[in-house]
């Protein structure tokens, strides 16, 4: 068998695999937070809570509706993002005055009670979610075995970042969000409905967290749990990349779950650490954020 | 019928027209603090005309309040024939009036082109990109900067060519030459002038009066939050003790 550095090559790209699937999450995750944080200036504690909402609208569309993995991939993120929406109107629009510590402590509050609520109903051990049959089986790539679910997630996850980027830096209607991210009274003097971008906004956002969702439940099963171990993680990673910045969101999304999938090859005693490190040391050498500006 | 209201849809004295701006018996607060104690004044279509005043008399918050910026108003603003004191500044702004601010507000994270394109257009007549760039070439050659990378004297013209592409029959300068070279400031003035001549309205904020007076068809003066007095720009000459005076000049 051969070996890179002593480590067998098949458990290294094993591990790369296992870090790039989490990566992809962990990059959907805190673009959403950070397409959020731009506009609204809200640190979205219910993040977490959102993202294991999708994976259970999933759950349901499969066990109460009949309705497969596809249409849940459609239906749960606009669900998802539509309950944002809701919140947002009813809840978080009040807060826009105050100081960002409201919305923060209103968003980690939601959190607690939608888990809470699911944990009372599911209890904490996971829910079975199956891999659709068109993505069943996996290829033999020579020097690993890749499973094609988890190379659809990656490719997903992908395109999904990058299509997000490109609308955001690149057209027309990205340079209203990024206009009113700097200065939303003036953006809406030219004429915007700058209120119904922010709803439409932090709906996107929270639908992308649906969307991860609903990804996730075939590989780490649906669990009222499921949020609130994965977003820790997801925080660290946009404290690293960056509030706000766009392009840092998605890079550091993936290059950190690489960077903890090398960790279990070669230190798997700090894999769990690896990310809360790294957040430690950019904080004190460039307390923006990697791509972030002070703000 | 109230006090306050006197102005609306009645001729401007000296003007002789109905006007297309009418605002009268205008109150606005930032918060707490009462800023516009009951503002009175029009503007007839075409007209170019002035507010000025010292610093802090309200100028900017009477445009702000126009524009819908300031959140706490009261009284009466009639564009067009329309009230618009409870309508949100999107609105406004679809009615037909657009505002340069007077810090410029141009958009780091956008390059020139984007924000010469981001207010969207609110009616016919407005300048096409080709008309700004060959009142402000100097745009046409930074098109792909960063706007905030532009010079002062060009982020000013990217500001004020931003609110001609749009369309809006009343535009609100808050002091357009601020700080600028006098270059710029003929620049800016033969703007206004050609701008005029396509049939737009303006209200002006200008200290300068000086250069007010080589623009304007009409000058009101605000003190305190309130309109204290108008003066016709053909008798400006003959009243610049006056005008020094309430400038503090
Ligand atoms: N955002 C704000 N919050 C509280 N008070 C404000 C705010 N903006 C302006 N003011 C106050 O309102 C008053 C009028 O300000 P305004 O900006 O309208 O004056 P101005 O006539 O435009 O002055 P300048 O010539 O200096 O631009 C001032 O006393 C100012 O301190
Ligand atoms: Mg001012």
């Amino acid at each position: 068998m051969t070996e890179i550095f002593g480590v067998p090559t098949q458990a290294l790209f094993g591990q790369l695999l296992i870090g790039l699937i989490n990566g992809s999450f962990y990059a959907l995750l805190s673009l959403g937070l950070a397409v959020i944080f731009g506009l609204l200036n809200i640190i979205n504690f219910t993040h977490g809570a959102q993202y294991m909402l999708g994976a259970f609208f999933a759950y349901f569309l499969l066990n109460k509706a009949g309705l497969g993995y596809w249409w849940s991939l459609a239906i749960a993120p606009l669900a998802s993002g539509a309950f944002g929406m809701l919140i947002e109107r009813t809840m978080l629009k009040q807060l826009y005055k105050l100081d960002h510590l409201y919305g923060l402590l209103l968003t980690f509050g939601l959190a607690l009670i939608i888990q809470g609520l699911f944990r009372n109903e599911y209890g904490s051990s996971g829910l079975p979610y199956p891999i659709p049959e068109e993505l069943s089986g996996a290829r033999n790539l020579g020097f690993m075995f890749l499973p094609n679910y988890r190379a659809w997630v990656i490719f997903a996850s992908l395109v999904v970042c990058v299509g997000t980027w490109f609308v955001i830096e690149r057209t027309k209607l990205g340079s209203y969000l990024r206009a009113a991210t700097e200065n939303p009274a003036l953006v809406q003097a030219f004429g915007i409905n700058v209120p119904r971008m922010i709803t439409l906004t932090y709906g996107f956002g929270v639908g992308l967290a649906g969307l991860a969702g609903v990804m996730a439940a075939p590989i780490y099963q649906v669990s009222p749990q499921m949020g609130a171990d994965l977003i820790i993680v997801v925080f660290a990673v946009v404290v690293i990349g960056g509030m706000g910045s766009i392009m840092g969101s998605i890079v550091t999304g993936f290059a950190l779950g690489l960077v903890e999938g090398l960790t279990k090859v070669f230190y798997p005693e700090a894999s769990n650490t690896v990310i809360f490190i790294i957040m430690a040391i950019v904080l004190m050498i460039k307390p923006a954020g990697l791509f972030g500006t002070q703000r | 019928m109230p006090e306050a209201v006197r102005i609306v849809d009645e001729p401007i004295a000296g003007a002789g027209t109905v006007p297309l701006l009418a605002v009268s018996g205008l109150n606005a607060w930032y918060g707490e603090s009462h800023i516009l104690h009951g503002v009175d004044f029009g503007i007839a279509e075409g007209e170019v005309v002035t507010l000025l005043g010292r610093n802090g008399a309200g100028k900017t918050t009477t445009l702000k309040s126009i524009m819908g910026m300031v959140e706490r108003r009261q009284g009466s603003i009639r564009f067009a024939g329309t009230e618009t004191i409870g309508l949100p500044s999107n609105r406004i702004a679809r009615s037909g009036i657009a505002f340069c601010p007077e810090e410029r507000g141009i958009f780091a994270s956008l390059n020139v082109k984007e924000n010469l394109l981001l207010p969207p257009q609110v009616g016919p007549g407005g300048l096409s990109v080709d008309q700004v760039f060959e009142l402000f070439p100097n745009l046409k050659e930074r098109q792909a900067s960063q706007g905030t990378k532009l010079s002062g004297g060009e982020q000013q013209m990217l500001a004020i060519g931003r609110i001609l592409r749009t369309g809006a029959r009343l535009l609100l300068l808050d002091e357009p030459t601020e700080g600028l070279a006098p270059v710029i400031v003929q620049q800016i003035r033969r703007t206004i002038e050609r701008i005029k001549a396509q049939g737009f309205t303006i209200l002006l904020v200008e200290q300068n009066f000086r250069f007010a007076a080589t623009v304007a068809d009409r000058h009101y003066v605000m003190e305190n939050g309130r309109v204290v007095d108008m003066i016709p720009n053909a008798e400006l000459e003959s009243n610049l003790q006056k005008v020094h005076d309430y400038l503090g000049v």
